[in-house]
This record gives C-alpha cells, structure tokens and sequence, in this order.
C-alpha cells in the first residue's frame, strides 16, 4: 500500500511551518477584505501590502527549498490523500517566487496606470479581482492536490476574464477579446478537469503523490493515457502553447496595461508549471518517453511557435501586439526546453520561465508608460519617444535587449542553457543539431522585430503636436527594478541556476520525487 | 597597483568619461578635457599591467560566477595586452581628433556620441584581457550594440540604412553563428577558458573540426571575412572619428583578434596543423584578400576605398591563423597593431579633408595636396606602410606571414601576398598622386591652408608611429612569442 496512507499527525507549530498556506491566504482573504471595506483609498495598500507579504513568503521557502527537500502542509490537519495537501519543492518555489515578485512590483505600476485607463468608481473591485487573479495563480501552482489545481485554476481564470474585459474603458474591443478568452479558457479548463476525471476514475485518488503512485503501480491503460492528452490539451490552452494561443494576442492587446504586464510575466508561466508538475510527477517521465508525446509533438509545435509567432511579431504596427506574438513565440522556447526530456532543458525552460516574466514584464510596463503618455502604443504614435521619455525607453531598450537574448541579460542565460540543452543530446539524432540551430535562428527575427521599435522609439521624428513627457516615478521605479533584474541574472545568475537545476532534478525523479512522504505534516 | 585592479580600473575609467559626459554635457571644454584625462588614466593602467606582467602569462582571475563551470573571468597575455595597449593608447589620439573633427564639423549630439564611444573602449578592454570565450562574447556583443548608435548617429536615412545592416551582420552572425560554436565548445569540451595548446584536441575529430571552425570564422562577423563583410563599408556612414577608431582599429581588430584566440587557444595551432581543419579558411582569407582589394579600386567614395581596404587586411590576420603555424600566428598579432596604425592615419587624413573642404568622393581631391600638406603626407607614409614597404611597419607582418607559406608549402599564398601588395599600391597611392601632381581644377585652394589642428596633428603623430613601429618590429614579436610556444 502507498506511503501517502500512513496517519499524519498534524504538528505545525510556529508561523513558519504555515508558509505554504499563508502563501495563498493571505492574498485570498485579502480580496474580499477590499471589496467589504470599500474604501478606495485603502484598496491599493491592502493589496500592495498583501502582495508583499506573498513575495517574503515565496522568498523564505526558496531558500528552504532550494537545496532539496520539501515543504508540505496538511490542510485542517486532514493527512493526505484524504485532505488537501500543499506541497512546495524547489520547482513551485521557484514559481511562486516570479508569481509573486511580479505581483509586488507590478502594484505600484498599476496604481499610476489604473488612474488612467479605469474610471475611478472601478478601482476597488478591480483590485479585489487583481487579488483573486493573484490568489488564483499561487495557489495552482503551491498545491499538491489535482483537484484544487483546478479550482485555483478557475478562480484566476474567472477573476483575469474580468480583468482583460475592463480595458473596454479604453477600447470597447476588450470586450471581444475577454470574451474569446473566457470561451478558449473554459474549453482549456474543462479539458482539464475532465483529464482529472480520468485519473480519478483510474486511481481514485486525487492528491497528486498518491495518484503518481497508484498510476505507477497499474502500469498504462487507455484511461491514463486520455487522461494525459486531455490534461496536456487543457493546460496546453492556457499556456497558448501554439495552436491553442489564438485568444492570447488579443487579450494582451486589449487589456489594461498593468493587466497585461501582470498575466504576460505570470499566467502562462502558472500554467506551464502545472503542466511540467503533470508530466512529470503525476505521469512519471518514463511515461513521456515511452509515448514519446513530447518528442514527436511538442518539439515540432515549439518550434514552429517560436518561428512563426516570431514572423507574425515582426509585421505588427502595434508595439502591445508585437509583444503579444513575442510572448507566444518564447513560450515555444520553453517548452522546448521540457520537450528536451533532459536536466538541462528543464533548467533552461525553468529559468526561461523567470528571464521571461522579468523581461516581459519590463517590456509591457514600458508600453503602459506610453500609451499613459503618448495615449496609445501604435508605432506611429511612440515615434520618437526615446528622446521625450529617456528614462522609460531606457529601461525598455535593456527589456528589448533581454528579449533578444544579447548576453549581458537574463534572456542570455536561458537562450545559452537551451541551446546547450539541444546541443547536448546532438550525438544522439542530427534532429537535434538542428533545432539548436532553430533557436538561434528564431532569435535573430526577435532581433528584428525588437530593433523595429527601437527604432521608431528612438530615429523616427516625433509627432510635432506630442505632448509626452517622462512617466511618473510610480512606473519607472517598478520598470528599472525589473531592468535591473534583467542586468544583474545576466551576470549572476547562480542562485536561480542552481534553484533552477535543482528543481529540474526534482522534477525528472519523476513519482519518486513526488513519493517521498515527510515525517510529519505541517513541518517539513 | 596590482594587475587584476589595473584591468578593473582600466574598464571602469572610460565609463568614469562616460558618467562625465552626460554630467557635464553642456559645458563643452570640461566634458571633453575630462575624457581626455580618463582616456590618459586608461592607457597608463594597461601600461602598468605591462610593467607588472611583460609578456608573461597570468593565470585566470573570476571576478564572478555566472552559473557553474561559466565565469567572467579575466586574464593577461601577450596578444590581449598588445590589443588593449593599442585600443587605449589610440583612444587618446582619437578623441583630440574626435574633439576637433565634431566641433569643426558642428555635428549635434556630442554627449551621447562620446558616451557610446567610452562604452565601446571598455568592452575593448574587456575582450583584450578575457580569459575566456563567455567573457569575450559578452564585451563582443557591448561593443556591437554600443557602436550602433554611432553608426546611426547623424539620423539620415542613408544612415539609418547603414546601421541596420552594421547591426544585422554583426549580430546575425555572433548569435547564429558564433554562439552555437561557443555552447557547442562548452558541451564538448566542458570548459571555455582560453588555454594553451586549445582546449579541443581529444574532444572532436573529423568533419566536426572544420564546420566547428566555419561557425567561428564566419560568427566572428567583426573579423569581416567574406561573404559576411558588407557591414564595414555600410558603417562608413559614421562620422569620421568612429571610422578611425572602431571600424580601423577596436571593431574590426576585436573581430579578427577574437580570431586568433579561437584559433590559438581554443582550438590549438598544432591541432588545426594536424588536422587540416583550416585548410579550407586559408583559401578563402586569400581569396577575401584578393577580392576585397579589387573592389577598393573601384570605390571613389574614400572612406569607402579604405574600408574595403580594411576588409582586405583583416583577411591577412585571419589567414595567419588559418597558415596554423606559429610563424603565421604570430604575423597575424603583428599585423594587429601595424595594420592599426596604418589605417587609423588613413581614416584621420580622409576625416581632416572633409571637415576641411567637405570632400568625400577621391575625384574631388585633385590638387588639394598644395592646400594640405601634412595630411596628404600623412597619408602617404600610412599608405606606404598598408601596402608592407620598409621602412614603415607594415612590412614586416607581410614578411611573416610569407616566411609562414613558405614553411607549409603553400607558395600560391606568396602570390596572393605580393599580388595584394600591387593593388594596395593600385588603389592607395594615386589618392596621393592626384592631390599632390595633378593641376588643380578651379576653385581648389592652393595656398596652404590645412585643416584646424587638432585633425591633423593626430594623424600626422600615427604616421611618425608607422615609421617607428618598423624598427620595434622585433620587440613585438619577441612580446608576442610565448603566445605559441606550448609549454606553459
């Protein structure tokens, strides 16, 4: 019988041994707290607060994480698999320090920026959905149990409809662009849940440790393996992972900017986790090499993401739009990076995933300055805006940079760890050789599509009537804090490398990773 | 001073002028005095890393860890610290020209141009003191996406144009090209740092060796070889300071002295003689050498006539690589600073001519020797020594690498050698001759009236440097020598 069975007694003792839930509770109690007070001079705060708050916490389990080992937490005392169980390892530490990183520093950012693009009475409830949003995203990815996956999955889903469609302020095509989102999401969603479904018939079980073992113990039968392909489809959605990214441009596009800032750096990085966390953990990677899914399908989706995407981005007049193609196209590198099935592609799709919500993150707050300033962020209206606004375009040429992947950034690093990762299984199959061709190839149209802009930012001849001045310090703070960032994990990047390959570790021990059953809950 | 600080302060320093620039970019004679005095600074820290170290070796030092088995990591040789010496020591002279040539020429912008400029100064001196191939790829992309702005600089379309493929070449090529080699070294071999002897020998054999080094040869896009040159006569759109400095001298030498340290400490000169790897590469340097030469001839444009020039003799340095014997190696780090030299006087005279007269195309300098004697003269000596005549210092890296053919039994290479020789005089000398002999068509000046000092004193100091680097000739390469000498 499974180790998961065994009697747990719940111990926890100190705050400290909370962590994992308090992670999720804080900003989860925190949205309904702003909505009951309804005051909007202290609805920023609380969530500025709270997010704060998410980020020391995400912070500290790295840092016990990050050596090995894991930290788990038995919900109400209900051991596994009969209660919910948080489970935080080096790989969702990892996330969850970008999730809520991202969060904290984006807040300020979108203070200045929701002044602009939301009418005032809106404010409050849109920072109670920011919350939900925010809640919802951490607790994907700090849970161990299959269903509450879903669930979380739902609340930030629901909650980041609302939040794209309130761009109908600016543009009434947010609208559209929420709705298709809210279609393709909820088809991704159900997808999801109906995988679940699978594996529950299979195992009757749904916390994730226990289902790994039960899954490894009846070896494959038709069940599991739809089980699998409804999962990877579902997750396969929110993660746009090409084809099924076709809501992501417009949603990006239309939504308010901060929103935008916020779901680029976080939403399909959530996602892709899970989607790892399944792979890998529930399946175990044998499975995925032995139905040779990730081989045969995703290398070659991946790789037409990364250029087709790339293409589509360099023909955009809309600085928002192009990026929005860019996001799909460095969503192919990272699962690429998982397609490779070895340590080092993992590390370099893990720290992908940060580079990338740091980068994007930078790229999209710039956008936010302009179109606060210039009033929209067509290229025709950002025209030479490097001179008007130095210390903003500043920051997104270092963004622009990172994206490229120029070493100095963090965006080289993880362009340099894939590539090695390709190159490393080369003896095996030429295939391989040319797909590390394909990743540098694909970065040069990043070059194209990024020097695009900066050229229109910085050679075009700004609009003689263009009244645009520098952006607030409220948004360059948050933008150069990003910048700095990309800068510093270009260099030194030790401490996320070594978080990152240990958290690849973890993850390609497959259910054995996932067995392991500490010697009482609540601690670790 | 220790020598790892004298390397740290020597690449902080041209930020220190970067940092004054912007400071102080409104009072014109503070700015410029101020990096003038950081430019001095600069020089005097590589020269003490010269009284400290000679040409010895050192061992590598980490300033940090970027993740495991890659550092930044920075070391001192022969071959980085002749580079380092000349990119600092004609950083001086170059900016009293810059000085001179921006203001004569009243071109706007001045503080972002010479902050660009400082930046591009200290990723020279990083790639100079690298000690490994991550370390010198990151300073070789600053210096790329450094030198952008100041190709773009006056803002024409033509210019616009000629940035766009300045940057599309070079980091087309690094990042398709250059990088997959480099993290393909680093899968092999497990290690990047620049070692004597290479560090590839026992780790790749057969058809690996030669594509491995085509990646290099053609990722080095800065190095200028054929086919991927065309950004050096794009970039000529720059203003003539960047020219003299960046595309004569820091650019185009960190392109081909990146080569020589792929080929010497990556790959081994006795490896790629064992081998035959870069049998292929000697062909086509000759063949660039030859082309490139041929097409100068036809250019009127004269700053285009010397980059093509340039390509042509950075194939020279290449080639001496590509010889794989040591005799070759070691013409080709000669030729580094002979070639500099040279060409840095060539490009200062084209830049004095037009700020003085406003003339770019070589058919309008007829007669125009009478006016300016000293830059004319100046581009003689220059010339004379880019085409290898004693007694200037071009000779000598020519006689090198001829000794380098003969020793590997490749006499058609000698051909090539003397054939370039004929067209450098084909295409430089009559530049001379027509100002010098040929009357004056109406309207050219006559009297003496040259251009203001400080665009003409510089380059009239690089000639006198071209004749005295003929008889320190053997200095150098006695300094270049433990480079290719494989015992430790």
């Amino acid at each position: 019988m499974a180790d998961t069975a065994q009697v747990v007694e719940h111990t926890a003792r100190t705050l400290r041994d909370h962590l994992p839930v308090l992670q999720v509770l804080v900003p989860f109690v925190t949205a309904p707290l702003i909505v009951l007070l309804g005051s909007r001079r202290l609805a920023w705060p609380l969530a500025f607060i709270a997010s704060a708050v998410a980020l020391v916490i995400s912070f500290i389990m790295l840092m016990e994480v990050r050596e090995g080992g894991m930290l788990t937490y038995t919900m109400g005392g209900w051991a596994p698999p009969l209660g919910i169980e948080y489970r935080v390892d080096a790989a969702n530490a990892f996330v969850l320090l970008l999730i809520s990183l991202i969060g904290t520093v984006v807040l300020p950012f979108a203070y200045a920026s929701f002044r602009d693009e939301i009418k005032s009475r809106d404010h409050t409830l849109m920072y109670a959905c920011w919350m939900l949003c925010f809640t919802g995203l951490l607790g994907m990815v700090a849970t161990g149990d299959a269903f509450n996956v879903f669930v979380f999955l739902e609340i930030s889903s629901l909650s980041t409809y609302v939040l794209v469609a309130m761009g109908a302020d600016r543009d009434r095509r947010a609208l559209t662009a929420a709705y298709d989102y809210l279609i393709m999401g909820t088809i991704g969603a159900t997808f999801f849940v109906i995988g679940l479904g699978m594996l529950y018939m299979a195992t009757g079980t749904l916390n994730m440790a226990d289902m790994a073992d039960r899954i490894a113990d009846q070896g494959m039968n038709r069940t599991v393996r739809s089980g699998f392909a409804f999962i990877m489809v579902g997750m396969g959605l929110k993660v746009a992972m090409f084809p099924l990214h076709l809501w992501l441009p417009k949603a990006y596009t239309f939504a308010p900017s901060a929103v935008t800032v916020f779901l680029s750096a976080t939403a399909t990085k959530a996602a892709l986790y899970v989607m790892m966390r399944f792979t890998f953990s529930v399946y175990n990677p044998d499975f995925a090499f032995a139905t040779n899914t990730l081989e045969i399908i995703f290398i070659p989706l991946a790789v037409i993401a990364m250029f087709s995407a790339s293409f589509v981005a360099v023909f955009q007049t809309n600085f928002k739009r192009m990026l929005a193609y860019s996001s799909i196209a460095q969503v192919g590198y990272m699962l690429l990076g998982v397609a490779l099935l070895t340590d080092t592609g993992l590390t370099a799709a893990i720290l992908h995933m940060f580079n990338h919500g740091l980068t994007k993150g930078l790229l999209f707050m710039g956008v936010g300055a302009y179109v606060l300033r210039a009033n929209g962020s067509f290229y025709t209206q950002i025209a030479g805006l490097g001179r008007k606004m130095p210390i903003t375009t500043g920051a997104v040429v270092i963004g622009g940079l990172s994206l490229i992947g120029v070493p100095g950034t963090a965006g080289f690093i993880s362009k340099w760890i894939l590539v090695e990762a390709a190159l490393e299984r080369a003896p095996e199959h030429a295939m391989f050789l040319a797909i590390a061709v394909a990743i540098v190839l694909s970065s040069l149209l990043a070059v194209v599509y990024v020097w695009r802009a900066f050229e229109v930012l910085y050679l075009s001849e700004p609009d003689p009537n263009s009244t645009a001045t520098e952006a607030p310090l409220m948004m360059l703070i948050p933008m150069w804090i990003l910048a700095g960032g990309c800068i510093w994990f270009g260099f030194s990047t030790e401490l996320l490398h070594d978080t990152a390959v240990q958290a690849a570790n973890g993850l390609l021990q497959g259910s054995q990773g996932m067995l392991v059953i500490p010697d009482q809950g609540g601690a670790h | 001073m220790d020598t790892m600080t004298a390397i740290y302060v020597a690449m902080l320093l041209p930020l220190l002028a970067m940092a004054g620039n912007m400071a102080f970019s409104e009072l014109k004679n503070v700015r410029d005095t101020f990096t003038l005095l950081c430019a001095m600074a600069t020089f005097g820290c590589i020269l003490i890393v010269l009284s400290n170290v000679g040409n010895g070796i050192t061992e590598p030092v980490s300033a940090f860890t970027v993740f495991k088995g890659i550092d930044i990591a920075f070391n001192v040789e022969p071959l980085g610290l002749m580079f380092a010496l000349i990119g600092s020591g004609l950083w001086i002279l170059t900016h009293v020209y810059g000085v001179g040539y921006m203001r004569g020429n009243n071109e706007s912008h001045h503080a972002r141009f010479f902050a660009c400029f400082c930046i591009a100064i200290s990723s020279v001196i990083g790639i100079a003191f690298a000690s490994n191939m991550f370390t010198l790829f990151l300073f070789y992309e600053i210096l790329t996406v450094s030198t952008y702005p100041l190709v773009a600089h006056k803002g024409t379309p033509e210019s616009i144009r000629g940035a766009r493929t300045y940057l599309a070449i070079l980091i087309g090529t690094s990042i398709a090209l250059q990088l997959t080699a480099i993290i393909w070294t680093f899968v092999l071999t497990g290690t990047l740092d620049f070692t004597q002897g290479g560090i590839l020998e026992g780790h790749v054999t057969g058809w690996i060796v030669p594509v491995l080094l085509g990646l290099y040869a053609f990722g080095i896009g800065k190095a200028a070889l054929m086919p991927f040159h065309k950004w050096l006569p794009a970039a000529m759109v720059a203003p003539t300071p960047v020219s003299a400095l960046l595309h004569a001298v820091a650019v185009v030498k960190a392109g081909v002295f990146t080569m020589l340290k792929v080929g010497i400490y990556i790959f081994g000169i006795d490896f790629l003689a064992q081998t035959n790897a870069s049998e292929w590469l000697m062909w086509l340097a000759a063949y660039s050498i030859i082309a490139a030469s041929v097409v100068a001839m036809f250019q009127d444009n004269l700053k285009k006539r010397l980059a093509y020039s340039t390509i042509s003799q950075l194939s020279y340095i290449t080639l001496g690589m590509a010889l794989a014997t040591s005799m070759g190696a070691l013409g080709g780090g000669m030729h580094i600073a002979m070639h500099a030299m040279g060409k840095i006087t060539l490009f200062m005279c084209a830049g004095a001519i037009y700020v003085k007269y406003h003339k770019t195309e070589i058919s309008q300098m007829t007669g125009l020797g009478r006016a300016m004697p000293i830059t004319f003269g100046a581009f003689l000596i220059g010339s004379l020594s880019i085409i290898g005549l004693p007694p200037l210092g071009g000779s000598w890296p020519k006689f090198l690498l001829m000794t380098a053919s003969v020793d590997t039994g490749h006499l058609i290479i000698i051909g090539v050698l003397m054939l370039s020789s004929l067209l450098n005089v084909a295409y430089l000398l009559p530049v001379v001759g027509r100002a010098f002999f040929l009357p004056a068509p109406e309207g050219t000046p006559t009297k003496f009236a040259e251009a203001p000092l400080l665009c003409w004193l510089p380059p009239a100091i690089t000639a006198i440097g071209c004749i005295v680097l003929f008889f320190y000739a053997g200095s150098i390469q006695t300094f270049l020598a433990p480079i290719v000498s494989v015992s430790p």
